[in-house]
């Protein structure tokens, strides 16, 4: 029962082995499509047969993603995506096993699995298709709905403070913690390829448009023009650099500052670092456009051991000390007396 | 118990030292939490097993932790029913009471019939504890005990000189003298001392002057009774004919526990238990979490929603998945029961009941979550349900529940409740090679597959173990096609599921037993009975059927579907009665399933039938038999 990360003989798959009969149903132009191709074309290069992977979600329009895929897949109810995955990958640790949620499936109803999830180090993928809104339900403002937001049920502005996705992950004790969003293609999947490859629980944001429902909220760091200016991408080791690396973000009294690299010269530009300080890694996954440029990348990247695979460990030292459980010993043991015929 | 009224112990007068036998015998010992009152009642129910005589035990503990000491809310109570017959139930009144300070005798006095005995801790008896629970500090003098036969003995100080000499602080000392209590009660009772003795030298093998301290004074405890005048009579209680074999105490929770290790084992498949703690059925997560070497995986959950997720995602991994709970966990896993029963995944939920609704009353016993077990959720989500009816039927009903979860592709319902869950019975160790074969035989062929293809017999759909290749395949929660297993939105498909998952559970039926039956099948009253009441039940029809009357017991072990007499038990007498600890749960099912007039026999008070009201009602109900009988 050891974990499974690259195949010994690797299997040679390509993106039409994942995809499945299933009609794909989302709304034209939904940024779900942009991520499913991210998905069909990172599996086959995993090196892992296909019946090794597993994609559960819970409800939403985002949660429809494991009909598409064509692995073990389970559609469970809302918000408990984390804990049926959980029981699954203890029983199967040689499973890459993904979760798929929203950011009402993930942090509404479910926010309580998440966290444990990721405070338990459970070795599962979890990606969070942030549209800021309630998709499936037809617009309701959602748990990272921006404060004053007026939709359906909120038509006077909604009074909610949102949740920062990553926020919660880092202060879940999340080992990898990263965001991506729909529109940057490549860059999507190199972060869920490294996603794949973490051993522990890891957690990805993808800023996700839903034409429909809350259309553009994204537009900002998306759009030519535009996004230059408001988005930052992180790469370990290398400066904080952006808007065509003319600007940088130092850190000054603990607070990130953007400077002109020309006026500071590149040294002094704060290096990313994935296994730096919380605070750090705090900072950085909150800042926002248009006071900062937003941060896309991995923020954060620390493994330790996962909870998977100390539960059997656990069960295989017992094993090896003690031997095999045996029924009858079992039934046999305690307090025990004998009544003669 | 007495089947006599008056007490079974004999006249308080007779002189000289003399040994009386006695068929039966019920003894409370009471105490503060911290007195050590459960592990002094276990003591004796081990001793008394391996001297042969059946039993039956109840443990009486507080909801508070550590409730204030010396107040009615910290009285830790444990009983223990032994005879040379057969014992069904821990007792209705105790013969014997052990109080160690006035909480205790106050809280149980109500209890006790005239006649009885009480052994009181005299030095416990100073006028601040006993205005403490408003008992007149001259209450062991002053005639209010008139009635009973109360013995004062100075535990406290006895225990103390038994320890001179020792090196134990005087609070040390004092925390031995439960042990006072057990030798005493050793004499009375003429047990021997070896099997505690060898159980201390065990429990503290690293403090050995521990181990002999709690000896000397249950040595004490045993010459008081020797060489005290008082007790010039003790007491023997025969051997009990028992089937010969090996026999261990066990106590619902761990029977269960057991159950399910020897059902994984059965099904030749790995055992997941996922579970957030809750009283009274934390020792089950306990104990499981101890059989990592059996290949258990326990998941300490993050809330019962997650308990029951977690097993529904090992079941999906094609594992004997279980999860377990009581009554407020059970609400909260309502939606995701719907799940595997949409998605035909086989899953087991134990419920071991407690006093609702809401937290209730979380140490007592109660069978009121029947209906949340058959209907707690949404759509028509039919699902099998079971009961245990003693401690070791719950390690049967295990097994069973695995059965038929994995036979059928169904979540199975599994109730137990506070009473069985923690008592305990002399249970004879079966044979393994005597229980049922599990075997799963999981999908591999890749040909044909179709994830909601059915046996024709049993309605089953195939179980795959993720990870199986070339049988990837999509479930969830929305309706699927019958046979294909895809999304269907399809109204006849839909009408055709329901159906099907209606039929798949009642088609069940057919492979279960006949309910047992106690007594004819035809009369005048016939009792119905579910779950943990059976021993007081089938003991009270016992004695009825003794003085004549024409009364038969018929328990329900599989409650959905019904077992086939039925039916015909339920039309077969004059009147029919479901004696439950709810407001008439069963009776509800009863009577709608088969349009029979049930009456109700019931009693919600988190306490167990005693077998004498049940006694008492039948008869009123035999004079009058068009009375509604309600406890
Ligand atoms: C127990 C329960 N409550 C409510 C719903 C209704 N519901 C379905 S999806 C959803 C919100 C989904 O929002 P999100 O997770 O953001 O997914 P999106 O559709 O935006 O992708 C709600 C409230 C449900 N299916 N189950
Ligand atoms: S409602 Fe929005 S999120 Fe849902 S499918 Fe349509 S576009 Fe996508
Ligand atoms: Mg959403």
């Amino acid at each position: 029962m050891t974990a499974v990360t690259v195949a010994p003989n690797p299997v040679k798959l390509t993106r039409s082995d994942f995809k499945t009969e299933q009609e794909v149903r989302w709304c034209p132009g939904c940024g779900d499509y942009a991520i499913l191709a991210q998905f069909q074309k990172l599996f086959p290069t995993l090196g892992l047969p296909r019946e090794q992977f597993a994609v559960i979600s819970g409800i939403g329009c985002s949660s429809r993603f494991p009909y598409y895929m064509n692995t073990y897949g389970f559609h469970t109810i809302h918000g408990r995506a984390p804990a049926v995955a959980t029981g699954l990958k203890i029983m199967h640790p040689e499973m890459q096993v993904w979760v798929i949620t929203g950011d009402g499936d993930g942090l509404s109803i479910g926010g309580n699995h998440l966290i444990h999830a990721l405070r338990r180090n459970i070795d599962l993928k979890i990606v969070l298709f942030n549209n800021q809104i309630y998709g499936l339900t037809k617009g309701q403002y959602s748990p990272t709905s921006e404060f004053g937001k007026r939709t359906k049920s909120s038509p006077f502005g909604s009074v909610d403070t949102p949740f920062q996705p990553l926020s919660v992950a880092l202060g879940a004790e999340g080992g990898f913690v990263a965001r991506a969003a729909d529109r940057e293609q490549k860059h999507l999947g190199e972060v869920l390829d490294a996603a794949a490859h973490f051993k522990g629980a890891a957690f990805t944001e993808i800023y996700q448009n839903c034409p429909i429902f809350n259309d553009g909220a994204f537009a900002p760091l998306t759009e030519k023009g535009q996004k230059e200016a408001n988005v930052i991408f992180v790469e370990h080791g290398k400066p904080l650099l952006f808007n065509g690396g003319t600007q940088g973000i130092i850190f000054e009294d603990f607070r990130p500052k953007i400077v002109n690299v020309e006026e500071v010269g590149i040294d002094k530009i704060c290096v990313h670092r994935e296994d730096g300080p919380l605070g750090y890694h705090l900072a950085l996954a909150r800042m926002h456009a248009p006071e900062f440029p937003t941060a896309l990348g991995i923020i954060r990247r620390v493994e330790r051991p996962s909870y998977d695979e100390m539960v059997n460990a656990q069960v295989q030292t017992e094993i090896e000390k003690k031997g095999r459980g045996d029924l009858h010993d079992l039934l046999n043991s305690g307090h025990m007396w004998t009544v003669g015929a | 118990m007495s089947t006599d009224t008056s007490s079974p112990l004999g006249d308080p007068g007779s002189n000289g030292r003399s040994v009386e036998s006695l068929e039966t015998v019920a003894i409370r010992f009471a105490g503060d939490s911290g007195d050590g009152m459960q592990l002094t009642g276990t003591q004796f129910t081990s001793t008394t097993a391996i001297v042969g005589n059946d039993l039956a035990t109840l443990p009486d503990y507080p909801a508070e932790i550590r409730a204030p000491a010396g107040t009615l809310a910290g009285v830790s109570g444990f009983q223990v029913q032994f005879g040379s017959s057969d014992i069904y139930t821990p007792g209705d009144r105790p013969d014997v009471l052990v109080a160690m300070n006035p909480a205790a005798l106050k809280a149980n006095l109500k209890d006790l019939e005239p006649g009885a005995m009480i052994f009181v801790n005299s030095d416990a008896f100073d006028a601040r504890s006993c205005e403490k629970v408003d008992l007149p500090p001259t209450v062991l003098g002053d005639g209010t005990l008139d009635a009973f036969r109360v013995f004062e003995v100075q535990f406290t100080t006895l225990t103390r000189g038994a320890l001179e000499g020792s090196d134990l602080t005087t609070r040390e000392k004092d925390r031995c003298k439960n042990f006072l209590a057990l030798g005493l009660m050793y004499y009375c009772f003429s047990r021997p001392l070896e099997h505690t003795e060898k159980w201390l030298d065990q429990k503290f093998a690293k403090k050995p002057d521990m181990a002999e301290a709690n000896k000397l004074v249950l040595r004490a405890g045993f010459n008081y009774g020797v060489t005290t005048e008082a007790f010039a009579v003790s007491y023997k209680v025969p051997p009990a004919s028992i089937a010969p074999g090996v026999y261990r105490q066990v106590t619902g929770n761990t029977a269960t526990a057991m159950g399910f290790v020897a059902a994984a084992q059965l099904a030749k498949s790995d055992l997941f238990l996922g579970s957030y703690p809750i009283t009274p059925a934390s020792d089950i997560l306990h104990e499981l979490s101890k059989y990592k070497r059996f290949g258990v995986r326990t998941f300490q959950a993050e809330d019962e929603i997650a308990a029951v997720a977690s097993a529904i995602g090992a079941a999906f991994g094609g594992n004997i998945a279980i999860t377990t709970t009581s009554g407020p966990g059970l609400a909260l896993k309502g939606e995701a029961i719907g799940l595997a029963i949409m998605t035909e995944l086989p899953l087991v939920i134990v419920d071991v009941q407690r006093g609702g609704p809401s937290t209730g009353l979380p140490t007592k016993t109660e069978q009121s979550d029947l209906l949340q077990a058959m209907y707690g959720r949404n759509g028509e989500a039919p699902m099998p349900v079971i009961a245990a009816a003693t401690p070791a039927d719950c390690f049967d009903m295990a097994i069973e529940a695995v059965r038929i979860a994995t036979k059928y592709m169904t979540p199975v319902m599994l109730l137990t409740d506070g009473y069985i869950a923690n008592g305990a019975e002399p249970w004879k160790v079966p044979d393994v090679a005597s229980l049922p074969d599990l075997t799963v035989h999981f999908r591999t062929e890749v040909e044909g597959f179709q994830s909601y293809d059915r046996n024709p017999v049993t309605l089953a759909r195939p179980w795959v173990r993720a990870g199986t290749p070339g049988l990837e395949h999509r479930i969830g929660g929305l309706e699927k096609a019958d046979g294909s297993g895809t999304v269907s939105y399809d109204p006849d498909n839909h009408e055709h599921m329901n159906r099907i998952r209606a039929e798949k559970v009642a088609r069940i039926a057919a492979d279960i037993p006949d309910a047992e039956v106690i007594g004819d099948d035809h009369g005048d009253v016939l009792i119905v009975g579910w779950g943990g009441t059976y021993g007081a039940l089938r003991a009270a029809t016992a004695l009825l059927r003794r003085k004549g009357h024409k009364v038969s017991f018929m328990h329900l072990r599989h409650i959905n579907p019904m077992p086939g007499n039925v039916e015909r038990m339920l039309k077969s007498f004059r009147t029919v009665i479901a004696a439950e600890l709810n407001l008439g749960q069963l009776r509800h099912l009863l009577r709608e399933r088969y349009l029979v007039d049930v009456k109700g026999l019931n009693k919600i008070q988190g306490q167990p039938f005693k077998i004498s009201e049940i006694v008492k009602k039948i008869e009123a109900v035999l004079e009058t038999p068009s009375q509604e009988a309600v406890l």
